[in-house]
């Protein structure tokens, strides 16, 4: 992240404030860290059974972006956090993404995450998605036709993530930077169909839809956490219907990402 | 993870959960003994495996003599039932539950589930019991009373009173019933589950309310902290290659296909599987090697997916991002040193990209 010329200003770990970690300050507690750096953003690399309590930690400290990359904190420690940052009033409240995720990148600019960087160019096109490894397959075929990102967000694999497709919806068609918007879904769940919703009634900008899953059996887990068909329009068939009646193109091979998104950019 | 009815009723019964008195058995001599232990004129003797519909199965026996017990128990122990959860291969029945039968006035569908879409625990009920809540859903919507509680407090007795009288319980066993639906809500909350269902709840003659079946799934993310849950596994009822895997840092489950995978993110896993079947394949496994795979794990990876006799070629699709594709390679070269190896096909794609099909 340094290396990318992200400004890490320094680290949190109790018990081991006033020291320094790759030439940056340590200190004990996230409310320290904001005091004395004025951080704004964190990620979050504890370990899953205390992660839901760094996250709280970060959201108390006033952090206003947060990444977090741990995989397997348990989905009830996730109800938890998500509760706890309902005291805080919408526009003061921290956008959380993931966990289980590979974290958010602009590229050019910054970069939380443990994402390979130089597989992004910087451009127009927003990315979301559950998938770490299948943004990355977006974005490397976008900068192989020259095609850049304004930023690529990774909401993460988990049944309860801190914010969903919607939420980056939003965002995306408020920002100047994006033109059009990838969204890669998978099975299990109802985020995709919510977000199929908000394209159809609020979003101006094209919106380009990818659903994994399609061959996995129902009742199985896939890997994630939250890729499991519990329920039904939790299919990857059922999403991609729904996905397409709510006017958003979505491609069935994800070796189309790139030549796909080139067309919507045309037509724009 | 997935638990057996009798260790859920134990675990509910903690909670203050009502159940029928019942035994475990594991031949039809102990099954036919525990009969006589629980006394009674009417016993029922179940198949314990995880999945549900057992009944349909024949894993559900009514008997009316220590005898017919015996008999029943002899039948089901060593066979492997098929229900429509299992899959054609079925699970192998090796323990029974032996229980006091009940005089049933009403059954009643209890359910507890984590809702992905209002980030709560939610409440199932419905008035149409013994039946597949599905179906129940489908045909008849409105019958199905939904309940979600506010985590920050946790369920209130209001909650359950609200239930209670929708299902027009009679006076007399209100109370009975509040006890029934908090025991499991606390069960949920405090042991990490995925899901509670006591399907049927049941009314006796008598006026008792009882759990009569009940089925709980946990949070494997949470075991770390639930230790004596996840010393309820029965590993005899899953899958010995999804274990292997799991016990190696891989997340792999079996399929019927002949194309193995091995792959890295469980996105670009589920994507490829499905270009493969796509393009006319069927892809024998979703497996993802996960972050910072050694070559010994990749090599590994290898045998796991070679221990499935049905593979004929394999797939590897690497997209390095915390992953290095030198070790990957070293693994693959690992592998394939391995005589067992070179019956296969063997096709490598590395990074940076998919296959263009």
């Amino acid at each position: 992240m340094i290396n990318y010329g992200t400004n890490i200003v320094g680290g949190v770990t109790p018990g081991k404030g006033g020291e320094t970690h790759l030439d940056r300050p340590v200190f004990d507690t996230v409310k320290d860290a904001v005091k004395h750096t004025g951080a704004e953003a964190s990620i979050v690399f504890v370990p899953p059974p205390f992660a839901a309590d760094a996250i709280m930690e970060a959201a108390d400290a006033g952090i206003r972006f947060c990444v977090s990359v741990t995989d397997g904190v348990p989905a009830q420690d996730m109800i938890r956090v998500k509760r706890y940052m309902r005291r805080y009033k919408k526009d003061e409240r921290m956008c959380l993404t993931g966990p289980n995720c590979a974290g958010t990148i602009s590229p050019g600019k910054a970069m939380l995450g443990i994402m390979p960087g130089h597989i992004y160019s910087q451009g127009n096109i927003g990315i979301i998605g559950r998938s770490g490894t299948l943004g990355y397959e977006a974005a490397s075929q976008m900068k192989a036709l020259g095609i850049g990102v304004s930023t690529s967000v990774g909401i993460g694999g988990d049944p309860i993530n801190g914010s969903s497709f919607l939420d980056h919806l939003q965002r995306f068609e408020e920002d100047d930077e994006t033109d059009a918007v990838i969204m890669i879904g998978e099975i299990g769940g109802p985020q995709e169909a919510q977000a199929a919703a908000f394209v159809r009634d609020h979003m101006k900008k094209p919106v380009l839809g990818y659903i994994a899953g399609l061959t996995a059996p129902k009742g199985r887990r896939m890997g994630h956490a939250g890729a499991i068909v519990s329920s039904s329009g939790e299919s990857a068939a059922e999403k991609v219907e729904i996905l397409r009646d709510c006017g958003v193109r979505v491609i069935v091979r994800p070796s189309e990402f790139g030549s796909e998104i080139a067309d919507v950019l045309a037509k724009l | 993870m997935d638990i057996h009815e009798y260790q859920a009723k134990a675990l509910l019964a903690e909670f203050g959960m009502p159940i029928p008195m019942g035994e475990l058995a594991y031949s039809p001599e102990q099954a036919a003994y525990r009969a006589k232990e629980i006394g009674g004129e009417k016993w029922v003797v179940k198949a314990q495996i995880h999945s549900g519909a057992c009944g349909k199965a024949g894993g559900v026996k009514v008997c009316d003599s220590e005898n017919e017990v015996y008999e029943a128990a002899n039948e089901m122990l060593g066979k492997r039932l098929v229900t429509h959860q299992t899959g054609p291969q079925g699970k192998l029945v090796n323990r029974l539950y032996i229980e006091e039968g009940m005089p049933i006035a009403r059954e009643i569908y209890l359910g507890f589930l984590l809702d992905r879409a209002t980030e709560r625990i939610m409440v199932v009920a419905s008035a149409a019991g013994g039946m597949d809540i599905e179906e129940v859903a489908e045909k008849d919507p409105d019958s199905i009373i939904r309940i979600g509680i506010e985590s920050a407090v946790g369920m209130q007795a209001f909650e359950a009173r609200e239930i209670v009288f929708k299902l027009g319980i009679e006076p007399a066993q209100v109370s009975q019933a509040i006890t029934a639906i908090l025991a499991c809500y606390r069960a949920f909350s405090e042991l990490d589950a995925t899901m509670v269902e006591v399907n049927p709840l049941i009314v006796t003659d008598d006026g008792r309310i009882l759990a009569l079946d009940a089925k709980m799934g946990f949070d494997d993310n949470a075991l770390f902290r639930r230790q004596a849950i996840a010393e309820l596994r029965d590993k005899s009822q899953e899958d010995p290659r999804e274990m292997m895997a799991a016990d190696r840092g891989l997340s792999y489950v079996g399929l019927d296909g002949n194309i193995g995978c091995i792959i890295n993110g469980a996105g670009l896993a589920m994507a490829t599987m499905d270009m493969i079947k796509h393009c006319g394949g069927e892809p024998a496994n979703f497996l993802d090697i996960g972050g910072g795979a050694s070559p010994e794990r990749v090599a590994k990876a290898f045998n796991l997916v070679l221990s499935d006799d049905n593979v004929e070629a394999i797939l590897v699709n690497i997209f390095a991002g915390i992953n290095r594709c030198d070790w990957v390679a070293e693994g693959v070269v690992q592998a394939m040193k391995k005589p067992q190896s070179l019956y296969r096909a063997l096709l490598v794609v590395l990074v940076p990209s998919m296959p263009t099909i």
